[in-house]
């Protein structure tokens, strides 16, 4: 990840074959690998649904008010990550810090909610080895987790940069990357939260 | 930003260090690179290949007894991997490194310390991977390592840990290498190198890091089940809790076969650029070529389970994946058949690497043969397991990809070192290798009908084995002597061969343009392209002069520690998994504060 967050170094020192910037390219690239990373993990999830010898079973412990609140967070701050985006292209650095933090606060939020989920589940004696149903969801709602919590360091690591300055419109694509990273990460809890918590 | 005169610039106290070992761990020049992976790669494929004759001795004849059961299944786990992840795959990306930007007409990759990452990551990892064989065993369930053989239950040692977690390293290298390559090609290609006017090589490096993209975070998935399994005590593969093995196979084979392409299409690839040079002839049918390789890439995705006929899926999906295989042997004829309608009135002139090249078309037709016979799943439930199959994927990889492989290595070394390789060296080393290979591998294939199966220790007397095996056995050692010749005719060469020249073969792309060895620019100024064998046309002088002539300022990447500290952070944070925290958490802090000291490092 901070290969991509890194100083920008190729900006304007060479005009693409494409127009593309080669950082945000490389990035789109990482991306579809990670669709693929997610894709499996979701399948495999989708592929033992049922097939539990033992409970707890889903439909017993998941409890869709509490995670479509903190969907709810997770979305909202997609929209924070927009407002940054258009602070940092105005020039607007203070702008730019506010909506970093704020995003990077719902984005810690939502991993809070996720480890009072875990622990609640833990609790009702959903551990990662009682049935396929554990491993599974742990290790995919957990990888997600995890890549929540590396897009809030990234953001963090703006918003100081910011703080100092050292964000000016010129440097919008750095926010735009990171941006890009944290929708993409929304947009897999979408398809998380509906394969696995709506469509039981 | 500063304008340098100076090729490379550095930050810290290496500044201007352009030899002595440093300068290599600092490097972020492709061609250093690409050499320290040619060099690296070679290495690996000595061990590998060192393991394959300790296999073949030990099957010389019927209940021998030169290795244990135990070791032979190492060797033979280690043996597979070994060629596909250290040997193969590095070799392809040598050539990637050292070309790629000289093709395109660019000074260097898109990221050129991230391509430094890459390298440190596939050499620390490929070390970590044969650590095993000192530190409790190696892996030995196989290179497909299919479950749930690779369970606690059933392998207790460390060996398929260091298995595990080793290719998750080498899956990072391999990963960082193709977005690499593929935001090269699109965005640093010279003026009016249109996409169907690149060299064919680079086209299917571009196919091949699209598949490594799409390819490894699938078997990273599978083996982060297969590691927690064996770490946390967890069910993904255990058939007791209700879990099934086969998705591992299906996983692993979704990304296998894939896989099988990311070896072979860059040797595809170089043959299809040194046939034109020596047959006097452009590529006939490029456009054609360079589709069939898109295509055998998106097809590459839609024939895994033709690996799992065994399993029983039932009809519907044998039938589907039984048409995909016999669908996906199009392109590739189409390509054989390009190939060949290439030299077909050409003015043929047979140097090594054209011999090389053409070794490659034999050899992989008859590997491409005995491919599309395993898509009908009744013959294939015949073959599976046995020596049959053995046979085909040497037919493919050492007659497809190492034949390539060594194509390229005589074609370009002369650009690598500015010396030519000694030309009756290399006519041996070509019959040698052609000879002992159909020796060692072609009896393969009637041992393998007969029901001699693979991945056993032995075999009893008197079955029909023993004549073959032993002809197998004396065919390895041919192959033995091929490479030292090889070996000989490069350290030979590279100090006291024939001086190269800018371009000793004719060859028509960007390459040939620059000098043997290229400055660590490449290009003194970047010409433009208008055509797909640019030195071939009437402008071929002028873009000879240009690729030479300073016009303005060179801006090349200063040297940077930061990718190694990187990679070895990362290597022990993995690594970590099978020694314990305390190699893991040292190599977590030293992986952050390098990535975050790269991330800030100044680059101007």
């Amino acid at each position: 990840m901070a290969v991509a967050a890194h100083s920008t170094a190729h900006e304007h020192e060479h005009p693409t074959s494409t127009g593309l910037n080669s950082r945000k390219l490389l990035f789109w690239a990482f991306l579809g690998s990670e669709c693929l990373f997610f894709g499996s993990l979701i399948a495999t999830y989708l592929v033992y649904r049922g097939r539990d010898q033992v409970g707890p079973h889903p439909h017993e412990i998941l409890n869709i008010p509490f995670t479509s609140v903190s969907a709810f967070v997770l979305l909202m701050s997609s929209l924070t990550m927009v407002l940054a985006l258009a602070a940092c292209q105005r020039g607007n650095q203070r702008g730019t810090a506010i909506w970093l933090a704020a995003t990077a606060l719902l984005g810690a939020t939502f991993v809070g909610g996720q480890v009072y989920e875990f622990t609640e589940f833990f609790m009702h004696g959903l551990t990662l080895q009682k049935n396929l149903f554990g491993c599974t969801f742990y290790v995919l709602t957990g990888f997600h987790g995890t890549h929540v919590t590396v897009g809030v360091i990234w953001l963090l690591t703006l918003f100081m940069l910011a703080l100092r300055g050292r964000l000016p419109a010129h440097k919008a694509l750095d926010v735009e990357i990171a941006g890009l990273y944290w929708h993409f990460v929304d947009v897999v809890w979408i398809a998380i939260f509906t394969l696995i918590y709506l469509i039981q | 930003m500063t304008t340098t005169t100076a090729p490379v610039t550095g930050v810290g106290a290496a500044a201007h260090a352009d030899s002595g070992l440093w300068s290599w761990i600092t490097t972020v020049d492709h061609k250093r690179i690409g050499v320290l992976y040619g060099v690296t790669a070679f290495i690996f494929f000595l061990i590998g290949g060192l393991e394959a004759v300790l296999i073949r001795i030990q099957l010389v004849r019927p209940e021998n007894t030169f290795v244990s059961p135990d070791v032979y299944n190492q060797l033979f786990t280690m043996h597979g991997t070994t060629m596909i992840f250290l040997a193969i795959m590095p070799l392809s990306a040598s050539f990637f490194n050292y070309l790629i930007p000289l093709m395109i007409g660019a000074r260097d990759v898109a990221f050129p310390r991230l391509n430094a990452f890459s390298y440190w990551v596939y050499l620390l990892g490929a070390i970590f991977l044969n650590l095993s064989f000192f530190l409790g065993g190696a892996p030995d369930v196989g290179w497909f390592g299919y479950s749930n053989l690779t369970s606690k239950q059933f392998a207790p040692g460390v060996g398929v840990d260091y298995w595990a977690v080793g290719l998750q390293i080498l899956g990072i290298a391999s990963l960082a290498a193709g977005f690499n390559f593929i935001v090269t090609i699109i965005n640093l290609r010279a003026p009016g190198m249109k996409l169907m006017r690149m060299p064919v090589f680079v086209w299917m490096t571009l196919v091949t890091s699209f598949l490594i993209i799409f390819a490894f975070p699938v078997i990273t998935v599978a083996l982060v089940f297969l590691l927690f399994d064996r770490m946390t005590g967890t069910n993904f593969f255990i058939p007791a809790a209700g879990a099934d093995p086969v998705l591992w196979q299906h996983l692993f084979w979704l990304f296998g076969h894939p896989e099988v392409y990311i070896l072979i299409l860059p040797a595809m690839g170089i043959v299809s650029d040194i046939l034109p040079t020596f047959s006097k002839k452009p590529l006939f049918g490029y456009p054609v070529v360079v589709y069939s390789g898109i295509f055998i890439g998106f097809m590459g995705w839609g024939v895994w389970s033709h690996h799992m006929f065994s399993v029983g899926l039932g009809p519907v999906a044998d039938s589907f994946f039984a048409l995909t295989t016999m669908l996906i042997a199009i392109p590739t004829g189409v390509k054989i058949f390009n190939w060949i309608a290439t030299m077909w009135g050409g003015r043929i002139d047979l140097k090594s690497p054209m011999l090389f090249a053409v070794g490659f078309i034999a050899l992989f037709i008859m590997g491409g043969l005995s491919g599309v016979m395993h898509s009908s799943p009744p013959a294939d439930l015949q073959q599976t397991d046995t020596y049959f199959v053995v046979a085909h994927i040497h037919y493919v990889l050492f007659g497809g990809s190492i034949m390539g492989i060594f194509a390229g290595i005589y074609y370009w070394f002369p650009k690598m070192t500015g010396r030519m390789l000694n030309e009756r060296l290399g006519q041996l080393h070509f019959w040698l290798t052609m000879i002992s290979m159909n020796v060692t591998f072609f009896p393969m294939h009637f041992v393998g009908l007969l029901g001699m199966p693979r991945r056993v220790y032995t075999y009893a007397p008197n079955m029909g084995f023993d004549q073959m095996n032993f002809w197998s056995t004396v065919g390895v050692f041919g192959i033995v002597l091929s490479v030292l010749v090889f070996i000989w005719n490069v350290l030979h060469s590279r100090s006291r061969g024939a001086v190269a020249g800018r371009d000793p073969w004719g060859g028509p792309t960007l390459e040939w343009a620059i000098p043997s060895p290229p400055p660590p620019h490449n290009f003194a100024t970047v010409p433009t392209v208008h055509s797909r064998d640019p030195l071939w046309e009437k402008d071929g002088e002028q873009i000879v002069r240009t690729a030479n002539e300073r016009r303005g300022p060179i801006h090349m990447p200063p040297n940077s520690y930061w990718p190694f500290l990187g990679a070895l952070g990362m290597t022990m944070l993995l690594s970590g998994m099978v020694y314990g925290w305390w190699v893991g958490i040292p190599g977590l802090i030293l992986m952050l504060v390098a990535f975050y000291a790269w991330a800030f490092e100044p680059v101007h």
